[in-house]
């Protein structure tokens, strides 16, 4: 801040600006406050419209929803929310007694613990299939592998739902090669390996995009040098690309980890979290719980997904600073 | 917690302006085939005519792997387009059929006629678009401020930007609900609209590119006598069409697929969204007419896909950039 009405000493002042004729500095220095807090004035302005709809309907409701989580606040408070209990962390301690809540927990690792890895693996088979060696049909695969992702989840569950009975297509391909498959969605066992299916389907796309961008930035010329001394294409897969594309790969897994634990629509549409809470997540229980009117469970649950996504966000950021 | 000096939407301010970094690879790569406009990346053409020369059998394998791989993507569109115009008989009859033996246009019919599908369509139309409008104003005059402007709260402010990033929408919207209800603002246009008018993600997205617009531009403008809305309407709206272009796509595809936000408060039937007009019909008294489901999947597909196809480099430009569907 330029509050010194004299120049630091040791400091020339500026090729012309000789001290006679020049305005009094205190009245210089004015000015320049004054422009600056203009210029913070209209700079809020232009925040304005963004911070009035981001205050009231994302940062209000995520602080009230931490309130919330400490209260017993049920649908029949809604007339007057202010005169709610505070419980403290009762509501956590009656999530954490909640068997369905914990099943849901469970479900909701499983998902992100099976699918994750799954998709990271077929996604980065396929980015390394497109960026070498395919010049025709290009756009075409990378349209194809991208379709599911800019559909609706609501729209393809219905389809997967049809393609995933008993006597479905699924299960008649699977006949094909000799395989008699379940009656996926209504097998506790089978459930959720159906629905991880789905959801490999149509993360796929994403991923292999990210992977894909990665991939084109490892350097080629290090690649042929490593060819040139003898290295076969697994080692220069392994050896080079593998660890280049490692800030990358961190990034998409994280990322997909953060939208597969938000899982609900797939269970919503296809198996309404059954046979037996078996495809219940975590945000479908908060979504049940809001249902049944209990909005302090609700949001006790919903704050624990969010620490959990929260903590997986931190990571990434980590691993985007390691990078440099 | 602190801002990473990196991120994902590096990547985006520079695609648009210089050649050469990752995201705008995947841009040049994704031009009509054909056009072969890859070959300007050394890497690219080199690794493909390697593998040309030397790997036929590799190459061979590359492809089949993608065929395969696309056609398992694309099996359940096929038969989702293909159910949609077979009776409920044929859909029920073992074994499968394949193509419908007596096409019929009846399962949308009963969309249009008892559904009244129109509605849907145009509260999903209604909400997509204001949207769309306020995000690409409201994220752009945010991100000019905060890219180009200097004033008191500016770092905390972008801080609570990249928080509110990684809130999942299951967080928000039991207060979001309770405050609605209390405004009686329950199955209206705005409840539907105005929580998503401004996204952190646009945000980020557009301080990100207009930090790359060179300082000399606006300082320029400045010089001139431009006051800022001037230079902004004038000097950086007009660059910004790679970052607008790609921040309208991703909010129309979210806010067009959006579920859990219109399914708790769109409670009457006129104001159903697409999909909440087809999750309810799904899981309701209608969850056994597939034909009926199918054609309501085409429906609600159709459009997205349509613009996908058309609009494909920009849309998989936005995952480059930003990382996110």
């Amino acid at each position: 801040m330029a509050t010194t009405n004299a120049p630091p000493a040791g400091t020339k002042p500026p090729a012309g600006t000789k001290n006679a004729g020049r305005p009094p500095a205190r009245a210089r220095v004015r000015t320049g406050q004054s422009r600056r807090r203009r210029n913070a004035i209209t700079a809020w302005l232009f925040a304005l419209p963004f911070v009035l709809i981001f205050g009231v309907f994302m940062l209000g409701p995520l602080l009230s929803s931490f309130l919330m989580s400490f209260t017993d606040f049920t649908s029949r408070d809604i007339e007057n929310p202010f005169a709610v209990g505070f419980v403290g962390l009762e509501q956590y301690a009656a999530l954490f007694r909640n068997p369905q809540f914990l099943h849901s927990v469970l479900n909701t690792a499983y998902f992100v613990v099976v699918g994750i890895p799954l998709t990271t693996i077929l996604a980065l088979a396929l980015a390394v299939a497109l960026n070498n060696g395919i010049s025709r049909f290009r756009t075409a695969f990378r349209v194809g592998f991208y379709t599911p992702v800019v559909t609706s989840i609501v729209a393809v569950a219905v389809v997967w739902r049809f393609i995933l009975q008993p006597d479905g297509l699924l299960n008649v391909i699977l006949g094909w090669v000799g395989i008699a498959g379940p009656d996926w969605l209504n097998s506790t066992t089978w459930s959720m390996p159906a629905l991880i299916m789905m959801a490999v389907w149509r993360n796929l796309g994403t991923l292999m995009i990210i992977f894909l961008a990665g991939l084109q930035a490892v350097p080629g010329d290090i690649l042929e040098a490593a060819e040139v001394d003898g290295a076969n294409a697994w080692q220069r897969f392994m050896k080079i690309t593998l660890p280049m594309l490692r800030p990358t790969l961190l990034l998409g897994t994280v990322l997909l980890s953060v939208g597969f634990l938000q899982f609900f629509e797939e269970p919503f549409v296809m198996t309404k979290g059954g046979p037996l809470d078996s495809t219940l997540s975590v945000s479908y229980f908060t979504y049940n719980q809001f249902g049944f009117g209990k909005y302090g469970l609700a949001s006790a649950a919903s704050y624990v997904l969010f620490v959990a996504i929260a903590l997986l966000s931190l990571l990434q950021f980590r691993a985007l600073r390691s990078k440099d | 917690m602190t801002i990473p000096d990196t991120s994902p939407l590096d990547a985006a301010a520079p695609a648009a302006t210089t050649p050469g970094t990752e995201a705008a690879a995947v841009v040049r790569g994704t031009a009509p085939a054909g056009t072969n406009t890859t070959g300007g990346s050394p890497q690219g053409s080199n690794a493909r005519r390697r593998s040309g020369r030397r790997a036929p059998a590799r190459r061979t394998l590359t492809y089949a792997v993608l065929v395969v791989g696309v056609s398992a993507t694309l099996l359940p569109f096929v038969w989702m387009f293909l159910g949609a115009f077979k009776t409920q008989g044929e859909l029920l009859r073992r074994p499968i059929t394949w193509w419908p033996e007596q096409p019929t246009l009846e399962n949308f019919s009963s969309w249009f006629n008892e559904l009244q599908i129109g509605t849907f369509f145009l509260n999903s139309v209604v909400v997509a678009v204001f949207t769309v409008l306020g995000n690409l104003l409201f994220c752009s005059m945010v991100g000019y401020a905060l890219a180009k402007m200097d004033f008191p709260g500016k770092r905390f402010l972008f801080l609570l930007v990249m928080v509110m990033l990684m809130v999942p929408g299951v967080v928000t919207f039991v207060p979001l609900f309770v405050m609605v209800s209390k405004l009686g603002l329950v199955s209206t246009y705005p409840a539907l609209i105005l929580p998503f008018l401004a996204a952190p993600m646009g945000v980020f997205l557009m301080r990100q590119f207009i930090m790359g617009i060179p300082d000399s531009l606006i300082e320029a403008a400045r010089i001139d006598g431009a006051g800022e809305l001037r230079t902004f309407l004038r000097i950086v709206m007009p660059l910004c069409g790679p970052p607008l272009a790609t921040l309208g796509i991703l909010t129309f595809l979210g806010s067009w697929n959006n579920f859990l936000w219109p399914l708790v408060v769109a409670q009457s039937e006129e104001m159903y969204t697409l999909p909440v007009a087809l999750s309810l019909y799904s899981t309701g008294q209608n969850a056994t007419d597939y034909g009926l489901l199918l054609a309501g999947s085409v429906l609600i597909i159709t459009p997205i896909i349509l613009l996908f196809v058309a609009l494909q480099r920009y849309f998989i430009q936005g995952v480059a950039a930003t990382g996110i569907k």
